[in-house]
């Protein structure tokens, strides 16, 4: 959980798993209303990703959400710099910044600009955008804190869209020949990218395989299932020796029955009456 | 018909192989030399400052970045041929509080890793130091290894202080005040026996100054790098055909001491620029333009590599025929006098 001193009895695995399905909830909540001031954003993206940033931010790392620059934090990288609108729900969740600025995303002088950057955001560790640069930071980051007997552990949060990049996999090379066990990688298999599915922009499945190959501790779960996520991060937390990668099947605009049909799209339209049609889908598949 | 047998022809006198091997010294023969200034600098300096490390992409035996290696083996980090990921990973180290230096060729830290440079360590404004081997001409292996447009590409990036130094002395100078400066930099290497040149003159690096060296009323040699060596040999040469040229060491290139290049270039001495670099985006351009944006109206002389992919071949052939070399200096400034 994210403070760091509170003394609790431990809470049971379902209790968290119920604790984050609410926090998970309230993560797509206010992506739709962030997507729909702005009229577009890559909402199917945010909705994908909402039960791992809860799983994240709300059970797994170490943080002081009033003090985002705590130097014993764990780092939670966003390479995938367009996500930034589900991660800034997320923020908010973790009470890193005020749910009532959500409604500033991508306007002028907001903290919260389109594609994540560090200067701008409390709790945005890197500027992300360009792809293929998060796991080699990551990587430095594990080795300097290593070097500095910190305890804090670093996950980055990547696409598989970005498994494409060669320096995605020099990054993987340098995390496993140094044995990084102080890292975790999330890759986001959605399946899709900015020309289309995945599978024909190029082939990266059998994405565990490479991973495992590259040296990594893999395991592979559906991203939206939070009990499953759950196990995955605590085994990751629980490895010694090498690096560990969870490979999460997400399902682009999870949650929202009308977005989750719609033909898939990297950047998808949502016209202006389906914004309400939207989130009362949303309320309506939480509290069945 | 006669046939007859056509006299031998005689074997021509054996040529001395020149070479265009890697590893090239651009030192005189018999010129005073120090070995790996650098890695030596960067051991001495983490003696005192426990945030120094240093990493490599596989270059390090080749970046005097082995001095540190062996100094402080558990500051040194094997990165792997792997540049984009060797400059995240400093990023990452700069973000956590160390202090990195990261090795490798120039052509690879500029045009391979450009991205990772730019978005990961210069726009967050962090202190590291990228350390790149075998600036402009200082190879004879061609192309792949020549980084000729470095300068080019680097002064385009923001907050990026990039240092072009011209000996040893500056580089044993340069190490220290790069990282005390909060910012990110970038550091033209001259590795091996450097020579040591700026010992015999009243000096001291200064990061972002330019220094007169000498001084002189005809002509103003306005260089960088190791080409401030080439313009000293020139101007002493000079001074025996009663030419007085002063010369103004600029080793610091970004930020450009504009202030020093507006005063040496407002007499009416011929101002010439001398670079171990491409014509194109390094220093001649950046003193034309400080020159012009201040209403300097004043012809500026450049001494630089030519916007072509340069030959391979020994680097003194390559210097005398793209122009670096000290005789190529002397007669170039003769030619420009007499016009």
């Amino acid at each position: 959980m994210t403070s760091t001193d509170t003394i609790a009895e431990a809470p049971t695995r379902q209790e968290r798993i119920s604790r984050l399905r609410e926090s998970a909830h309230r993560i797509r909540h206010n992506a739709l209303l962030m997507g729909e001031v702005q009229g577009q954003g890559y909402i199917g993206q945010a909705l994908g990703v909402a039960d791992i940033l809860a799983v994240a931010y709300c059970d797994q790392l170490r943080f002081r959400p009033e003090d985002p620059e705590w130097v014993g934090r764990d780092r939670f990288l966003l390479s995938i710099g367009h996500y930034a609108i589900a991660l800034y729900a997320a923020l908010a969740e973790a009470g890193t910044i005020p749910v009532s600025e959500l409604e500033t995303y991508g306007s002028d002088e907001s903290r919260l600009p389109m594609s994540g950057m560090a200067s701008y955001t409390p709790g945005m560790e890197i500027s992300g955008g360009s792809l293929g640069h998060g796991l080699t930071v990551a990587a430095g980051m594990a080795l300097g804190l290593r070097r500095l007997g910190s305890e804090s552990r670093i996950f980055n949060l990547l696409s598989d869209g970005e498994l494409d990049e060669g320096s995605t996999w020099e990054a993987a090379l340098e995390c496993s020949s140094h044995e990084l066990d102080n890292v975790t990688a999330i890759v986001d298999v959605n399946a899709l990218q900015a020309d289309g599915p995945t599978a024909t922009v190029l082939r990266t499945e059998p994405v565990t395989d490479k991973w495992r190959a590259f040296g990594w501790h893999a395991v592979r779960v559906d991203g939206n299932d939070i009990g499953a996520l759950v196990d995955a991060f605590d085994e990751a937390a629980a490895h010694r020796g090498s690096p560990s990668v969870i490979v999460c099947d997400t399902r682009i605009g999870r949650g929202v029955p009308l977005l989750e049909n719609r033909e898939k799209a990297h950047f998808m339209r949502v016209e202006e009456h389906e914004w309400q049609i939207a989130r009362t889908q949303l309320e309506e598949g939480f509290t069945r | 018909m006669t046939s007859t047998v056509a006299p031998a022809v005689p074997a021509p006198a054996k040529k001395k192989l020149t070479t265009s091997a890697m590893i090239a010294s651009f030192a005189d023969p018999g010129q005073k030399t120090t070995p790996a200034p650098f890695g030596h600098a960067l051991a001495r300096l983490a003696e005192e400052r426990p945030e120094i490390v240093g990493l490599s992409a596989d270059l390090a035996k080749y970046t005097d970045m082995h001095i540190f290696r062996e100094a402080h083996p558990e500051r040194f980090f094997q990165m792997g041929m792997a540049e984009q990921a060797l400059l995240g990973a400093a990023a990452g180290m700069a973000e956590v509080g160390l202090v990195p230096f990261a090795s490798t060729y120039s052509v690879f830290a500029t045009r391979r890793a450009y991205d990772f440079l730019c978005l990961d360590i210069a726009e967050p404004g962090l202190n590291v130091n990228v350390v790149g081997a075998l600036p402009g001409l200082t190879t004879g292996y061609g192309p792949s290894h020549q980084a000729t447009e470095d300068l080019a590409i680097l002064r385009a990036c923001p907050n990026l202080t990039v240092v072009d130094p011209c000996d040893a002395v500056d580089l044993e100078q340069a190490v220290p005040q790069l990282a005390s400066h909060a910012g990110p930099t970038y550091l033209r290497l001259l590795r091996g026996a450097v020579p040591r040149v700026l010992d015999e003159y009243d000096y001291t690096f200064r990061l972002g100054k330019a220094a007169e060296l000498r001084t002189g009323r005809d002509v103003v040699l306005i260089s960088t790098g190791l080409m401030t060596m080439r313009a000293l040999q020139a101007a002493e040469r000079l001074e025996k055909d009663h030419v007085d040229v002063s010369v103004l060491h600029v080793p610091t290139i970004k930020p450009l001491d504009r202030e020093a290049i507006i005063a040496a270039a407002s007499g009416d001495r011929l101002v010439v620029t001398l670079e171990n670099h491409t014509v194109v985006g390094g220093l001649a351009e950046a003193v034309a333009a400080t020159l012009a944006f201040a209403g300097v109206g004043r012809r500026v002389v450049p001494i630089a590599l030519p916007d072509e992919f340069l030959a391979a071949g020994a680097l003194p052939t390559l210097h005398d025929r793209y122009g670096l070399s000290t005789g190529s200096i002397v007669d170039r400034v003769r030619t420009e006098l007499t016009h």
